[in-house]
This record gives structure tokens, sequence and C-alpha cells, in this order.
């Protein structure tokens, strides 16, 4: 039952990291592989605020999405934008750059250890019921997980702003014609994937550690998220993640001598099988 | 009548070609200090050049094109820390290993698209390295393989340790695989894939079996990389783990753009322009050379598509259209 617990909190860490993913590479079709970039940073800032600055967890969290976003706004205006219309070849390329700069800039400024930090203690400890054994701190990600996964999906079915999203990805000239400003429908889009990225990887620094070898690392991880889920899909992902992170965490407890490898065997398989994804349906242009 | 000469023509030999390749020659005579650094661009050459036919030629992306060179490796390494030393002999099982996994995998590469294809070749390569990291009995895992020993080419050159044998052994190889790749491109069956790149839809339609066409020119991909894996294991006699991972298909797919992809020389001279920049830039800051590596990435998709060769044929184009006015 613990394994299934902790399994589900991880499942729910890697949704949060990738939700965001899962809409630029399904949703706008860029193969964005810095993502885990978008991630790390999200994580330092976090670490900073905390650790130098003295600002409690709880506000340091927004803070780290509020400042990933805005650095995701900086670089879909300035670089991503250019690359919409190029094809998958340039955008990997393009992002493996990305990559390869944010792992230096991190090693430049913080070093190749692991950054500590600290939680607060309401967030420490365990609840233990009879059989199971929940780590406060990982029943605080599913909740806040959850809360996410139902906010994002309300918002991409029922607001104005997701109507236009859709829109927009269905089919940009005519969402265009329509007057929708696609090009900030896009921006805002983009925001809201590092943004939660971000989030992502400061909830993370616990779990998955943080250092400068992080976006290389997890990238993988966040790749199968969104082959498994589907493009663009919310619950998709969030299901996707799920069954991941229990067979991840089970797998490392119960075979470790296999470790990784069955994620990547499952990834394949799941690849060739349904190249659309479990929940999918198909990307945009 | 169909007329065949541009073809004809650009089959030949440019005598600027065999300039290039005097170029070798001259590297051993001058830089006889640096032979293990020629050496290793050499074998990138080797390994940059294959992928330059599957992504260049064929127009398969590529994010896992490691494996084989990692199965080349470890293939040659394994045949001589187990008694078979003949350098050729493990040469070539090593290329045969490498074309079957190249054939098997090509069976999965080949039925997605763009997308499909970068993660299920990424998946291939990383499923590899877990399998590389996890078998330490065998493959010694993160301490590499060690205890190889490679017997005298041709039973009476032997590898010393001013890497002379080792030099000339890997131009040579690269030279041989490389009029073949030549041959290659140039064939019908080369062209082929130039017109499957340009227009997949329309090469059904003139009759050209697409599907077994780009198999088998990943499985010849694959091949060329083994073999470029084998020679890095025989000539530095040793199998770091390192030849299967991610940054390395990252690094060759930069060499290969900063070259200029869907040209043989472009895959050469990319690797010579890295390495010896690799050589001097981390001699200065080992630590930040990743940092400028990434920019060089940035900026080359945002400015120069076509890489070295694409400037060199705009300057060939400049003169030409000088001398006419």
């Amino acid at each position: 039952m613990t394994v299934i617990f902790d399994g589900i909190a991880s499942g729910m860490l890697l949704f949060l990291i990738s939700v965001g993913l899962s809409v630029t590479l399904g949703l706008m079709n860029f193969v964005n592989l810095a993502h885990g970039a978008f991630a790390m940073f999200g994580g330092f800032v976090a670490v900073t605020l905390l650790n130098r600055a003295g600002i409690p967890f709880l506000a340091a969290l927004p803070l780290a999405a509020i400042g990933t976003a805005l650095l995701g706004v900086l670089f879909e205006r300035t670089l991503y934008r250019r690359l919409y219309a190029a094809t998958h070849l340039d955008q990997v390329l393009f992002s493996i750059g990305l990559v390869f700069m944010s792992i230096a800039g991190a090693h430049y400024l913080f070093g190749p250890q692991q950054q500590p930090l600290t939680l607060p203690t309401f967030l420490q400890g365990q609840i233990n019921l009879p059989g199971l054994d929940m780590g406060v701190y990982r029943l605080f990600l599913i909740v806040l997980g959850l809360a996410i996964a139902f906010g994002l999906q309300k918002m991409v079915t029922g607001t104005r702003f997701g109507a236009q999203l859709r829109a927009s990805v269905d089919n940009p000239r005519t969402a265009r014609g329509m007057g929708i400003n696609v090009d900030r429908i896009f921006t805002l889009t983009f925001a809201l994937g590092t943004g939660l990225a971000g989030l992502g990887g400061a909830l993370g620094v616990e779990m998955l550690g943080l250092d400068p070898g992080f976006p290389v690392k997890y990238i993988v991880y966040f790749l199968i998220v969104v082959a498994v889920g589907g493009s663009g899909n919310i619950t998709g992902s969030l299901i996707a993640a799920l069954i991941l992170g229990v067979f991840d965490v089970a797998g490392k407890y119960y075979v470790p001598q296999a470790g990784a490898f069955v994620i990547y065997a499952v990834m394949v398989a799941m690849l060739i099988f349904r190249p659309q994804g479990l929940f999918g349906r198909k990307a945009a242009r | 009548m169909i007329d065949l000469t541009p073809l004809t023509r650009a089959t030949r030999w440019h005598p600027a070609e065999l300039v290039f390749w005097l170029l070798p020659v001259a590297g051993y005579f001058l830089l006889q200090d640096n032979l293990v650094l020629l050496t290793q661009i050499a074998i990138t050459a080797l390994f940059c050049l294959s992928l330059d036919l599957i992504l260049g030629f064929a127009g398969i992306v590529s994010l896992g094109h490691t494996a084989f060179f990692g199965i080349g490796a470890y293939a040659a390494g394994l045949m001589a820390a187990h008694g078979h030393g003949d350098p050729l002999l493990g040469l070539l099982v090593a290329g045969i290993c490498a074309a079957v996994a190249g054939f098997i995998s090509s069976l999965l590469v080949l039925r997605g698209a763009d997308l499909t294809r970068l993660m299920v070749t990424l998946g291939v390569a990383m499923m590899l390295y877990e399998l590389a990291n996890k078998l330490t009995p065998i493959t010694g895992g993160v301490d590499g393989l060690q205890g190889m020993e490679i017997q005298p080419l041709f039973g009476s050159f032997a590898f010393d340790m001013f890497g002379k044998t080792a030099y000339w052994y890997a131009v040579g190889v690269l030279f041989v695989m490389f009029v073949i790749a030549r041959r290659l491109v140039h064939s019908p069956f080369g062209l082929s894939l130039k017109g499957i790149r340009q227009n997949v839809g329309r090469m059904p339609a003139i009759g050209a079996p697409v599907n077994a066409r780009l198999a088998a020119v990943y499985t010849i991909g694959a091949l060329y990389a083994g073999i470029a894996g084998a020679l890095l294991a025989q000539t530095t006699q040793f199998v770091a783990l390192d030849v299967l991972s991610f940054n390395r298909s990252a690094e060759l797919l930069l060499i290969l753009v900063l070259g200029g992809s869907g040209c043989l020389y472009g895959a050469l001279i990319g690797t010579i322009v890295f390495m010896t920049a690799h050589h001097f830039l981390s001699d200065m800051n080992p630590e930040y050379w990743q940092f400028w590596l990434g920019l060089l990435l940035v900026l080359i998709v945002l400015f120069a598509r076509d890489g070295v060769m694409g400037g060199v044929r705009r300057l060939g184009a400049l003169s030409k259209g000088g001398a006419k006015a």
C-alpha cells in the first residue's frame, strides 16, 4: 500500500511538470526538450528564496512558478516563436542547445552538488494508518496535484480562454480569422506550461533532487508521460503520470536490478502500438 | 534519351576532394604530438558520416544513434577482452552486430512520423544504456570495459603507445568507408533516398519501395556507426559507458548540422571544426564548454541552418556570379 501511495505521489509530481510539455508538444506541436530546464529553473528559484532570502516554503512555491512563467514568456517571445513553423529536427537541436546552456549555467551559479531543501515542520513527518504510512509531504503533493488537474481541466473545457486555446490549436488560421489573437494565446499557454514546470520543479526538489543534470535526467520521463497520455490531454497526462509513478516506484522497490529499463521498454512498445497515446487525439498541423 | 551528364559529373572526384584527403597525411607529419586527437577526429568523422547517411540523405531523425556506436564498441571490446583480438575481425563482427540491431530497430523506427521516431530512437538508446549499466559482469558497468588485448594489425603492425598504428588504422578505415558511402549516395539507391526525403508522397508513384529503402539505409547507417564504435574501442582499448550516453547523440547531431547535413564532406568538416574547437576550448575552460556548445546549437538553428558546407556553397555561388559579371 505504501508503495502505491508513494508511486501516486511521485506520479503527481511528474504530472505537474509534464502537463506543460503536453501542451507545447502535444497541442502546439513543438518538440521542446528544454522543458526540464524550466523545471530546474523553478527548483533553483525556490531553493534560493528559501535558503538565502528566508522566504517561507509556501510563499516560495508560487514565486518559483511565476518566475519560471516570466522566463518562459521571455523565451517564447524572443526565440521559440521563430521556430513554430520549423522542422522537428530544428526544434530538437534548438532545445538541446538550451538544455546544454542551462546545465552549464546551473553548474556555474550553483555548483555540481545536490541542492538542500528543508521542508517546513508542518509538511514533515508521517501519518500512520493500519497498513499505510503516508508522508505528509506526499499527501500534500497528491492534493495539490489533483487540485491543479481539476483546475486545468475546468479551464480548458469551461472558460473562454480554454475555448480560444482549443480553437487556436485546432486551426490557427481560422481562429485568427475569428478575431482570436493566436500569438497571445500561444504565449500565455507557453507561460502557463513553463510556470507549471517551475512549480513542479520546486515541489520536486524534495523527491527528485536538484542538480545541474536535472534537465537530461528526467526528460525521458516527461516525454513518456506525454507520449502515453496523448497530446494535450490533461486527464490522459494525469493517468499516464500516475501509472508511470507507480510502476517506477514499485520497480525500484521490488526489482531494483531492472532499473529504468522497464520504463523505457514500456514507452517504446507504447509508441509503436498506439503512436497517438492511450487517450490521444490527433495533434494539430 | 535522358541527359545524365550532371549525375555522372557529380560522381567524378573533384580535385578539391583529393587535396582534402591529403590532409590526414599532412596531419601525420605536422602534428606528431596530437595523433591521439587526430585519431579521435577520424573516428568521430566516421560516426558522423553514418548519421549523415540516415539523417542528411534519407531524412530519418534520430536522437539515439549512439545505440549502434555503443553496440559496435562493446562488441569489439568484448571480442578483444575474450581473446579474439584481431582488429579487422573485431571490426567486422561489430559492424554486423550493429547492422542487425539497426535492421531490427528500423522496423520500429519507420512505423512512426518524426516525433515518434525521435522518441523511439531515444528510448532504444536509453534502454541499451540501462542494459550496459546493469550488466556489470559482462560490460563492466560504470567502470567501463577493461582488459582488452588487440593483436597487431595484419599480424605485423602492433598498436604502439604513440598511436601511430591506431592513427593510420582509423584513417584507413574512414577512407575506405567514405569511398563506399560516396559510391552509395551517387548510386540510383542514393538518389532514391534523396527523392524520399524531398517528396515521400511521389516516390511510390515512380516505383520506389519507400520503406524498404529507408530500412536499408538505416541498417547501413547502423553498420557504419558500429564500425566507428569498434574503432574507438580498439584504439583506446577501453569502452566507457559513455559510448551510449544521450550527450553523445546530441553532440553528434550538432557536429552534423555544424558541417552541413546531406553532404558527405559536411560530416567530415563538421567533425574537424568541432573536435578542434573542443580541444582548445575545453583546455581553457573545461566546465563551461557545454554552455558554448549549447549557444552554438541555438545560433546554428536560428541563423545558419546549412552549416559550413552551406557557407562554402554560397561563397562558390558568389564567386561564380562575380566571374560572370
